[in-house]
């Protein structure tokens, strides 16, 4: 039992960057914008987290540090593809490109250090409970806060008037200005809330999963943020199950070769990355609920507007 | 706060002067980056953009780096063309790479002139067929090729990896994860004598000279910017946009592969886990600096080869860290993007309403 209650651990752990990172990119595109630069913010909150936690010795001073610095690294992307009407596509990939450049710069006296351990959630019963205190009540408290930010998500877009604003600037951009909301202002909040989440996603590799600095770390995870958010069909509850179904691909590969199952670890690694390409094209054959739920403008360029 | 308008006629010197504008703010932003890790800007500059050029080691690194960079972007800019987006080069080069290498493994210690062209022929359909993978998935399933394209890039780096562990490591590497050394007749010609400088580069002067011809003159090339400005009158022509979609990842990906093998059979010699090291996605660059245009291309490459070699040498005499080459990358793309605003629009500023 004990083993399950581990395995679903790190499933977890394995997860929240994903859940957060993808939660952040889902308001950027449900506002009608396609940010490629989910990598590249992921890993300048790792290191900007890393390097402020090593230097304060406050967790909380890191993961604001995260926050700040890939909210900022967001915003030369909003300035770029929304005031100066750049191609989104081509911005996003720059913005991951100066991201992993600009972390390895910054990082490279840090590598090799490791922090102390990130404080978890401890309740006195409640943690001790057998199976059910591992389960539900022995995390950090980033894991909780990523379940807050999915569920708040959830219900500004869903209750919210703000929300509405945001998902009608997404369909129709044209008739959202028309009313009188300011397009770019709209999307450009969005986007710096993308950072951000971006940033707490790679705040959580460096302090939480894996509490050192390693350049390139991130390896991958903006991107199958990504994919997530398509898996999700731009709907914040589906992120949940996106991310814990590619986090626990991870985790499970693990335990295999752990156990010894006699299969070449690199085949067990592509793993993640094959089923994203599998989930994505299943969930693109269904055109429908794509039709129903994709943000109709985005990556289209707005350009009346102040 | 500020408006854009379009402008009524482009300046055609613009597309030289965007990618000068971006060039020299990044020299600008790098400038003060030195003044800031504490180095002398001007020597730094100075070793990082002219030392290069000053002597034979130097320009024959630059053609070495600038090879496969040439090579791939000028596929890249013919799918960015059609806009479509395939930035999964990285995966296609390194699969040719590791299939062209293992052709000429596979022949080991025959030797043979027909053995370089065969292992060329693999890699480029190799890397077409890698290519195509996010293509079919694109036209068939309407899926996302730009994920689908970076996801098999991880996919050929474990491939890679895979094989150089296993199956074509060195019987007598002392298990190093290495291949055997290629045989000569497994190893590109050098053109300049003592140095790594070889034959791939006058490939990449002859792809330039070629694809520059399809561009402009071919009926070829009129398509691919027709699919990239409008798929609608695309439709109208007859000429079916998944057409397009295909040609420009066989295109690509053939070109990747290529690039790949003169690589493994260039200045590597041998399969090693290291061969991807991110010519794929600087190639994005190449491609965007050069304008999508074949002799642009060309330019654009040997700077970012220049990048590389000059990184390398400020590591080394001034204790920089290499990972400058990757944020002057970043930056040039940056400006490059925000320097073609200026040169699209009129941009005018608006005088700010003050609520009382």
């Amino acid at each position: 039992m004990d083993l399950y209650v581990a395995i679903f651990q790190g499933i977890i752990i394995a997860s929240t960057p994903l859940v957060l990172a993808a939660i952040g990119e889902l308001i950027v595109e449900k506002s009608g914008v396609l940010n490629l630069g989910v990598e590249g913010m992921m890993i300048i909150g790792a290191v900007a987290s890393f390097i402020v936690t090593h230097e304060t010795g406050s967790h909380l001073m890191g993961i604001l540090a995260a926050i700040i610095a890939s909210g900022l690294i967001a915003v030369i992307f909003g300035i770029l593809t929304q005031y100066l009407l750049s191609n989104q596509v081509a911005t996003g990939l720059a913005l991951t490109l100066f991201g992993l450049g600009l972390a390895s710069l910054i990082g490279q006296s840090y590598s090799g250090i490791s922090l102390k351990a990130f404080p978890k959630l401890e309740v006195t019963i409640l943690s001790d409970l057998p199976i059910i205190g591992g389960l539900l009540f022995s995390f950090d408290y980033l894991v909780y806060l990523s379940v807050l930010i999915v569920f708040a998500t959830y219900l500004f877009l869903k209750k919210t008037k703000a929300g509405l604003v945001l998902i009608a600037t997404g369909d129709n951009h044209d008739s959202a200005h028309s009313l009188g909301y300011s397009v770019k202002k709209i999307r450009l909040l969005s986007i710096v809330y993308g950072g951000a989440c971006a940033g707490l996603g790679g705040a959580y590799l460096s302090l939480v999963q894996t509490p050192m600095w390693v350049e390139n770390m991130t390896a991958g995870r903006g991107w199958i943020a990504l994919a997530i958010v398509v898996f999700a069909v731009w709907r914040p509850l589906w992120i949940f199950v996106g991310a814990y179904i590619f986090g626990g691909i991870t985790i499970i590969q693990l335990h295999i070769q752990a156990i010894g199952v006699n299969i070449v670890a690199q085949y067990m690694s592509m793993l993640p990355y094959i089923v994203t390409i599998l989930v994505l094209v299943f969930i693109s054959m269904n055109k429908n609920r794509l039709a129903v739920n994709a943000p109709n403008c985005l990556n289209k360029i707005f350009k009346s507007d102040i | 706060m500020f408006k854009l308008e379009k402008k009524e006629n482009i300046d055609k010197s613009s597309i030289f002067m965007v990618p000068l504008y971006a060039i020299g703010c990044s020299l600008l932003f790098v400038f003060f980056l030195f003044i800031l890790l504490g180095k002398n800007p001007v020597l730094a500059l100075f070793i990082i953009f002219i030392e290069p050029l000053l002597s034979v080691f130097g320009i024959s690194e630059l053609i070495v780096k600038s090879t496969p960079l040439i090579i791939i972007a000028l596929g890249l800019s013919f799918g960015f063309r059609a806009g479509v987006w395939n930035i999964g080069a990285e995966g296609q080069y390194t699969i040719g790479a590791l299939s062209g290498g293992a052709t000429i493994l596979a022949f080991y210690p025959i030797s043979g002139l027909w053995l370089l062209p065969l292992s060329f022929l693999v890699s480029i359909l190799a890397g077409a067929l890698w290519g195509m993978i996010p293509a079919i998935l694109k036209a068939k399933f309407n899926t996302n090729e730009i994920l689908v394209s970076l996801m098999l890039t991880y996919v050929a780096i474990l491939l890679l990896s895979a094989m150089v562990y296993g199956p074509l490591k060195d019987p007598d590497g002392f298990n190093f994860p290495e291949s055997r050394l290629f045989h000569n007749s497994g190893i590109l010609p050098v053109i300049l004598h003592g140095t790594r400088a070889h034959i791939g580069f006058l490939i990449a002067l002859f792809l330039v000279v070629i694809m520059h011809f399809l561009l402009t003159k071919h009926i070829l090339g009129f398509f691919v910017k027709v699919s990239g400005e409008s798929s609608k009158a695309l439709l109208f022509s007859g000429q079916s946009s998944n057409k397009i979609i295909y040609l420009s990842f066989l295109i690509c990906g053939g070109l990747a592969g290529m690039a790949g093998v003169i690589e493994v059979t260039g200045p590597i010699g041998q399969l090693v886990p290291g061969i991807p090291i991110g010519y794929g996605f600087t190639a994005i660059i190449v491609a965007f600096l050069g304008r999508l245009t074949p002799i642009g291309i060309f330019l654009a490459g040997l700077l970012l080869a220049l990048t590389y070699i000059g990184g390398e040498a400020a590591q080394m005499k001034l204790g920089l860290p290499n990972a400058i080459t990757g944020v002057f990358q970043g930056v040039l793309l940056f400006f490059l993007l925000a320097a073609d605003a200026f040169t699209k629009y009129k941009i005018s500023l608006i005088n700010m309403k003050w609520k009382s």
